[in-house]
C-alpha cells in the first residue's frame, strides 16, 4: 500500500492537566472512508480537533501528504487541503446561508474557484440554494449540518473531517447526509474521515475503522475483516 | 416649525454620535473588548486632521486622505504589538490596558500638544442655510455627509469583501473561523485599524464642529459608550439609531439637560432591555 494521506504517530492533547488523547496513532489511506469510533469521552474530538490546528499537539507527529503538519495553526492548515466539519456544526449563526459558504472561499488559492464551488454545493444541497440569505442561526440542524458540510466542501479539500455530523439530527436527514457524503467520495474521490458514536453505521460506511477508547487507538483494520465482537470489546474496554 | 428644527439639529448631531459609537461597537462585538481609550484615539483624530490642516493650509476634510491611513496603521500595530499579546492572559488585564492607555495617550498628547483649546477652521464653517424659518449650518450637512457615508462604507466593507466578512465570522464564532483560514489575531488587528480609522473621522467632525483639548476624551468616550450600549453592542445599524437618539435627546435637553436625559435613557434601557435595540 503507498503512503497514507495521513499519518498520525503516537499523538497526545491536553487541556491543562487532564489528558483527553494519550498517544493516538491511526493511518488514513487516501480516496477512502475511514470511520472513528469510540463512546462519550474517548477523545475522538479532542484528537480531531488536534489534527486540524485548533488544539496543539503536547507529543507525537501528524503527517499530512508527507508533509509533517504538527502545531501548525488551523488557518494555515486548511489551505493545505485537510478541512474539517467541527461538532455542532458551529455555522456563523447571524450570517446569511451565502455568506456562510462563501467563507470556505476566504483562503486564497481557493478563490478563484468560489463560483464553481457554490454552484457545487447548491447543487448538492438544493435546500442551501432556497434558503440563500436567511441567517444561518435561522435553520434546522440539519440544514446547519449542511452549511457546515458546505463551507467545508468550499476550501476544497483533499481531506474532510466530519466530527458526528449525525448528532441530534432526525434519522431520516442522517440517512440523506450519509449518502451525501458517500456520493461525495465516489464521485470526486475526496478522502473522508466519520467520527461516529454509532458503530453499527460508523462500520456500514467506512471501509476501514479505528476505534477510540480512553484517549487511546485500541483497534484498527478494516471494517469487513473486524468482527463485531472485537468491535464491541475495544469500544467497551471489556 | 420649532419641532422641525430640532429634529433637523438632532440629526445632525446623531450622526456624529452614531460615528463615534461604531468604532466602539466594532471592538466589543469583533475582539469581546471594551476599548476604553476610543475617547482618547478620536481626540488623536481630531488633532491630525487640525494640525495637517494648518500644516498643509489645506480644508480639513482633505486631511482624511492621510490621517485615516495613519490611524488604521496606529490601531492595527497597537493590537498586534500590546493588546493582542494581553488578550492572551484575559480579558481583564486587556481592559485595564486600554484604560492605562488612555492615560498614558492623554497625557502624551498634553505634553505635545499643550492645555490650548484647538479648533478645525473651514471657509464654510459659519455658512447658514435658511430654509423658510429653519435654518441649517452648511457644516452640519457636511459632517452629516460624512459621517454616514463612512457608516455606509464600513458596511459595504463589511458584508460585500472577503475580508468583512471574515471580520464577521470571527465575531460569530473564531474557531470555525480558522478552520475557514482566517488569522484571527490578524483580523483583530484589522478590527482596531478599521476603529481607529473611524474615529479619525470622528475626530475630524468634532475639530470642525467643536474645540476640543487634549482631555476631551473622556466625555466622548461615554457618548460612544452610551450609544453602544443603546445600539447593542456589536450593531452597526444599532449605532445609526441610537446616536440618533442621543443627538436628539442633546438638543432637545439644551447644554443643561441633554447629557442627563440621554444617560437616564441609557439607565433605563440597561433595565428594561440590556442587550441594546438591535442585538439578538
Amino acid at each position: 500500500m503507498s503512503e497514507p494521506l495521513l499519518k498520525v504517530e503516537g499523538v497526545q492533547a491536553k487541556y491543562g492537566d487532564f489528558i483527553a488523547v494519550q498517544s493516538a496513532s491511526l493511518d488514513v489511506p487516501e480516496g477512502k472512508i475511514v470511520s472513528l469510533i469510540g463512546s462519550n469521552g474517548a477523545g475522538k474530538s479532542t484528537l480531531m480537533d488536534t489534527i486540524a490546528g485548533l488544539h496543539k499537539p503536547s507529543a507525537g507527529k501528524i503527517y499530512f501528504k508527507g508533509e509533517d503538519i504538527t502545531g501548525l495553526p488551523a488557518e494555515k492548515i486548511v489551505t493545505r487541503g485537510l478541512s474539517l466539519v467541527p461538532q455542532g456544526s458551529r455555522c456563523f449563526i447571524r450570517m446569511s446561508v451565502e455568506d456562510n459558504l462563501i467563507m470556505g472561499s476566504f483562503p486564497k488559492n481557493v478563490r478563484a474557484k468560489a463560483k464553481d464551488s457554490l454552484e457545487r454545493v447548491y447543487s448538492l444541497f438544493p435546500v442551501l440554494k432556497e434558503k440563500r440569505n436567511d441567517a444561518s442561526g435561522s435553520l434546522s440542524g440539519g440544514q446547519r449540518q449542511m452549511v457546515a458540510i458546505g463551507r467545508a466542501l468550499m476550501t476544497n479539500p483533499e481531506l474532510i473531517l466530519f466530527d458526528e455530523i449525525s448528532l441530534g439530527l432526525a434519522p431520516t436527514i442522517i440517512k440523506d447526509i450519509y449518502a451525501t457524503v458517500k456520493d461525495i467520495n465516489r464521485t470526486t474521490g475526496m478522502t473522508v474521515v466519520l467520527v461516529e458514536q454509532d458503530t453499527h453505521r460508523a462500520i456500514k460506511t467506512g471501509e476501514f475503522c479505528h476505534v477510540m477508547l480512553k484517549g487511546n487507538v485500541v483497534l484498527s483494520g478494516r471494517s469487513k475483516e473486524l468482527g463485531d465482537d472485537e468491535i464491541k470489546k475495544a469500544y467497551f474496554g471489556i | 416649525m420649532i419641532i422641525i428644527q430640532y429634529l433637523i439639529n438632532g440629526i445632525m448631531l446623531g450622526g456624529i454620535y452614531a460615528l463615534l459609537g461604531v468604532g466602539m461597537t466594532m471592538i466589543f462585538g469583533i475582539v469581546k473588548l471594551t476599548n476604553l481609550a476610543h475617547g482618547e484615539f478620536v481626540i488623536i483624530g481630531a488633532y491630525a486632521s487640525t494640525l495637517v490642516a494648518q500644516a498643509l493650509g489645506v480644508d480639513p476634510i482633505l486631511t482624511l486622505i492621510v490621517t485615516v491611513p495613519f490611524m488604521f496603521l496606529l490601531g492595527m500595530g497597537l493590537q498586534s504589538g500590546l493588546i493582542n499579546r494581553v488578550m492572551q492572559k484575559g480579558s481583564e488585564p486587556a481592559l485595564l490596558v486600554t484604560f492605562g492607555l488612555s492615560i498614558i495617550l492623554q497625557d502624551a498628547m498634553l505634553l505635545l500638544f499643550t492645555a490650548d483649546a484647538r479648533h478645525a477652521g473651514a471657509a464654510y464653517s459659519s455658512t447658514i442655510i435658511k430654509i423658510g424659518s429653519i435654518s441649517i449650518a452648511l457644516l452640519d450637512i457636511i459632517l452629516l455627509a460624512i459621517s454616514l457615508l463612512s457608516i455606509l462604507i464600513l458596511t459595504w466593507f463589511l458584508n460585500k469583501t472577503y475580508m468583512g466578512r471574515s471580520i464577521r465570522a470571527t465575531s460569530d464564532d473564531t474557531q470555525a473561523a480558522s478552520l475557514m483560514g482566517v488569522s484571527v489575531k490578524k483580523t483583530y488587528a484589522i478590527a482596531l485599524g478599521i476603529a481607529m480609522a473611524t474615529a479619525a473621522v470622528a475626530g475630524l467632525c468634532i475639530g470642525l464642529k467643536w474645540t476640543f483639548y487634549a482631555s476631551s476624551g473622556g466625555s466622548y468616550l461615554l457618548i460612544a459608550f452610551g450609544v453602544v450600549v443603546i445600539g447593542g453592542m456589536g450593531s452597526i445599524p444599532g449605532t445609526l439609531v441610537a446616536g440618533l437618539i442621543f443627538g436628539l435627546a442633546q438638543v432637545i435637553g439644551g447644554a443643561n439637560w441633554g447629557l442627563l436625559i440621554s444617560y437616564v435613557l441609557l439607565i433605563i434601557m440597561l433595565a428594561v432591555r440590556p442587550q441594546g435595540l438591535f442585538s439578538k
